[in-house]
């Protein structure tokens, strides 16, 4: 049989979603089920004086209308922060109580009031119309910069700082700093963007008083966590009374990792009122209350010689949380972000600080790439900017600064195992046509336009396991992955994974993986995932770990079923086990013509005995059955890595910046699909570019969100784009078996920097993201204006 | 409340709505076929794109009532006898969807430009699904199987 890792498989899980019968959480409907619509905080920020409900109690079809004085009553526990960080000094970080529905205060736009429940949606949307709520309006904290400075939005926590963290040496970097030529500055703002999944967030939980079991179906990229968080922190059902069911997810990028108030609220209120109650975000909705993405301000340092050697690295940042410390919102601003910090490069000394802020915006957490994207920007913008200033070629001062031993040990944090950083990066100019670029540059200028170029050399530290490792930084839980394959009797395959598939195709690539493991037709192979009742408990999909992580516990599970299955033949065919060799589905005795398919033994193993034609006697002491568990935790983190150079063409008199040219150049190690992998490519790119030139997420001073909608937040649409030009180079993983490195992320990681410098090589002026046409059209025009003058 | 006659994928179903209701909402929850999705509130994100006699529509913008003796598709109807449409098929061969949110919209958008337009330019693809979002693929293998459907069409 021909092996399926590395095959453009065609996607198994396509036909249903192909012709509508894909099963989203809005698709879901129970007997007798209510709907529930929040009322949601006007304001910023403001004290709760009074929430009024009997009005809206007496409307139409009303059931129940539940606030933040109910769910207080009933004990529900706060959303949590899972990763505790702790500052420089040592202290830790400090956290405000996150109750589902606001008590006392409410500190954003879209932060959860109360819930109105109804027999239809119509019904508790114009009840709520009626709660009427008294609130005592407070002066809103919105700008990330000046945060530490505003009013004290928590009374125990001074300076809205979460935390003042350090990774890294400063006196090191300080001495490093006096051996330097040249010190390269930078100021630069990441700009918050919201995730934008195209499937809204929604629930539905249905509870059965006679079993006391809930069962909940939402929208995530984790059941297993939602089910942990919900059960143990919410305090809403002991973990054996919830089920948890993501079934299809409309994508995620990280917002939808962890539970929200709306599930939690879901959950408790169905069990009080003791019907199904289901509630589906309308976008605003999603816009106002879904976690945010990024929201940095950077100041950071290069320390060179004049040859272009790097010395020494300082990255000074605040980082806006929002409102409350979310799931993963303290993690992304530091150890999802610091480690990264020095990018593909040798830098002797580097630390990097993160100052933590509270807002009065809506919780800030992973966003595709997550604290990577923010990292890379830094460094690939500073290091565009030192070759600028040193008069050196972008490429050459980056090939300088490579390291080219693996496994290369960071300064900061990561061993990273492999790579050739150089392969990539000459690989990308080459498929770019790097050299011809002034050719290309002067007959864009024919037709009046300025072309730029800009390149983004990355490495990213994904397939986020190692749990000792993680749970030592801070991490609330472990994030091994898990995977349970069984043979059903009829030598047909399920195999169940704890991550979780929300687009990336995993019912096709872990397929892939475990027909070339047991030798089973992929047809006969089904991936099962996004249950809490079924599969081992998991931890879900999101920094690009589901197949590094989750599909080595296929093979370490698959593994096992054909030791078992080795016992099994060696009785069947009457030899040593040491004798049978397995490949291809067939267990074979070496040196002779005696052999067992892989079904044989599956059907032997749940007959284990000898009855008329049926021999299949299992060896003494051997359990009946072929079902498999295995929990992988690696002993590192993957390392992707890559080169992508962009060009762009600015029309200076209307300020328009068009990507006219993208080269993509990664290595992921082992690729299990390209078809999938190139997807997940073209679409990481795509989100990169939207935060680079289209998308910004905006509040007013006052903390109203101004984009909150289609029409006022830009998407990247499919003729914003061109078409890209994708290439690999392959320096396998030696974390795990498959020697993959995952690729989910890499694509929105290194495209906003080429983006950025391109657009910068085209103008000649600094910009910040997102390049809009105004912004490149003033910078133009300002061009224009001092040309003008110094002629 | 008002009487609603339409033929859905080659059926007639007569149904009594409240007179607000929108196409959408008429086609997922009185007609049960979720396959058409809704992803906004704003007519922009194309997901709930079905045909009405034969012209793609976002359907979260019509009222239900005033497509009263039309004949609709939506993505469930474009299947002929379990054999899936050749844009259908593009889109699988050459992995155009990845979380399939907007995937209907998609298709039923694309269909009708070659309804229009039997041999699409890349640029003419990308215009004319200006008005479908996808957040997963970054658009370029959705107008490779555009392309390639032009070809089977």
């Amino acid at each position: 049989m021909a092996s399926l890792v590395g095959s453009r498989v065609e996607r198994k899980e396509d036909k249903k979603l192909l012709t509508g019968r894909g099963k989203y959480t809005a698709d879901v409907n129970f007997v007798n089920q209510t709907f529930a619509y929040f009322v949601r905080s006007p304001h910023a920020r403001a004290q709760i004086k009074k929430v009024d409900i009997t009005k809206a109690m007496k409307a139409p079809g009303v059931v129940s209308i539940l606030t933040g004085a109910d769910i207080a009553n009933d004990k529900i526990g706060g959303l949590i922060a899972g990763w505790r960080i702790k500052s420089e000094d040592g202290s830790d970080m400090k956290v405000p109580a996150h109750p589902p529905l606001a008590n006392e205060i409410v500190n954003y736009v879209g932060d959860h009031v109360a819930v109105v429940i109804a027999d239809s949606l119509d019904e508790a949307r114009n009840a709520a119309e009626f709660v009427k709520v008294d609130y005592k309006i407070l002066k809103a904290v919105v700008d990330t910069k000046g945060a530490m400075d505003s009013d004290q939005i928590y009374k125990d926590i001074p300076k809205n700082l979460c935390f003042d963290w350090l990774l890294g040496d400063r006196a090191k970097v300080k001495e490093a700093f006096e051996k330097a030529d040249k010190i390269i500055k930078i100021d630069l703002i990441n700009n918050r963007v919201i995730p934008n999944a195209m499937e809204p967030r929604a629930a539905n939980a249905d509870y059965n008083p006679s079993t006391e079991e809930i069962t909940l179906y939402t929208t995530s990229q984790n059941p297993h966590l939602a089910r942990i968080i919900i059960s143990a922190f919410n305090g809403v059902a002991p973990e054996n009374k919830l089920r948890v069911i993501a079934p299809d997810v409309g994508g995620g990028f990280g917002s939808k990792i962890y539970p929200y108030a709306e599930e939690v609220v879901c959950s408790w209120a169905a069990k009080k009122i003791e019907r199904p109650v289901k509630w589906v975000a309308d976008r605003t909705e999603s816009f106002l209350s879904d976690c945010h993405g990024r929201d940095h301000v950077t100041h950071a340092e290069l320390a060179v010689k004049n040859d272009g050697t790097f010395l020494g690295f300082k990255n000074e940042t605040i980082a806006n949380i929002g409102a409350y410390a979310s799931v993963f919102g303290t993690v992304t601003p530091t150890y999802l972000f610091g480690p990264c910090a020095t990018g593909v490069y040798k830098m002797p000394a580097a630390y990097t600080n993160v100052k933590a802020v509270f807002t009065n915006t809506a919780p800030v957490d992973a966003y595709r790439g997550a604290g990577r994207p923010e990292a890379t920007y830094t460094i690939e913008t500073l290091v565009e900017k030192a070759a600028r200033e040193l008069g050196m070629d972008p490429a050459e001062i980056r090939m300088k600064n490579f390291p080219t031993q693996f496994p290369f040990q960071q300064t900061l944090v990561h061993s990273v195992d492999s790579g050739d950083y150089v392969a990539s990066l000459n690989k990308a100019m080459e498929v770019a046509d790097y050299k011809g670029f002034e050719k290309r540059k002067r007959e864009s200028a024919n037709k009046g336009k300025l072309r730029g170029i800009g390149l983004c050399s990355y490495f990213e530290a994904c397939g986020i396991a190692p749990s000792p490792v993680v749970m030592m930084l801070g991490c609330g839980i472990g994030l091994w992955e898990s995977a349970e394959v069984r043979f059903n009797p009829t030598g047909n395959v399920t195999v169940f994974t704890g991550s979780h598939s929300h687009g990336q195709g995993h019912d096709t690539t872990f397929a892939q993986i475990a027909a070339d493991q047991l030798g089973v037709p992929i047809e006969n192979i089904e991936i099962s995932h996004g249950d809490t009742d079924k599969g081992p408990f998991g931890y879900g999909t999101y920094g690009s770990r589901s197949l590094t992580v989750g599909g080595t516990a296929i093979v370490k599970a698959c593994d096992k079923i054909i030791a078992k299955g080795k016992r099994v033949a060696a009785k069947m065919l009457e030899a040593s086990v040491d004798d049978v060799e397995f490949s291809n589905g067939e267990f074979v005795v070496a040196k002779s013509n005696k052999k067992k398919t892989i079904g044989e033994i599956a059907f032997a193993c749940y007959l284990p005995g000898t009855y008329g034609e049926v021999k299949s006697p299992l060896p003494e002491g051997e359990e009946p059955g072929l079902k498999e568990t295995s929990f992988f935790d690696p002993a590192n983190f993957s390392f992707p890595a890559g080169s992508h150079i962009c060009e762009v063409e600015v029309d200076p008199d209307i300020g328009e910046t068009k990507v006219v040219k993208y080269t993509a150049i990664d290595d992921f190690g082992t690729i299990i699909n390209p078809l999938v992998v190139e997807g997940q490519v073209h679409g990481g790119i795509v989100q990169g570019i939207g935060q680079a030139l289209y998308e910004n997420c905006h509040y007013d001073e006052t903390g109203q969100l101004v984009t909150a909608s289609y029409m006022d937040y830009t998407m990247p649409r499919a003729d914003n784009f061109p078409e890209f030009d994708l290439g690999f180079t392959c320096t396998p993983a030696t974390s795990n078996p498959l020697g993959t490195k995952g690729c989910g992320e890499a694509g929105a990681i290194a495209s906003p920097p080429a983006v950025m410098n391109a657009v910068m090589n085209a103008i000649g002026t600094e910009i910040s993201m997102p390049a809009t046409a105004e912004k490149v059209w003033k910078a133009c025009n300002q061009n224009k204006k001092k040309n003008s003058e110094a002629a | 409340m008002k009487k609603v006659s339409v033929e859905i994928n080659g059926k007639k179903v007569t149904k009594e709505i409240q007179d607000h209701t929108i196409l959408s909402v008429f086609i997922r929850e009185n007609l049960n076929l979720t396959g058409t999705h809704v992803g906004c509130d704003t007519s922009q994100c194309g997901a709930c794109v079905v045909h009405v006699d034969g012209k793609s529509i976002k359907s979260c913008t019509a009222l239900a009532a005033d497509v009263n003796g039309s004949k609709i598709t939506t993505i469930e109807g474009i299947t002929k006898n379990g054999n899936m449409h050749p844009m259908q098929e593009a889109f699988k061969k050459l992995h155009g969807l990845q979380c399939g949110f907007c995937t209907p919209g998609m298709v039923m958008s694309a269909i009708d430009l070659l309804q229009n337009n039997k041999k699409p330019s890349d640029t003419e693809i990308r215009e004319w699904l200006e008005g479908n979002i996808c957040r997963c693929t970054g658009y370029q293998n959705i107008i490779a199987a555009v392309k390639e459907a032009a070809s089977k069409m």
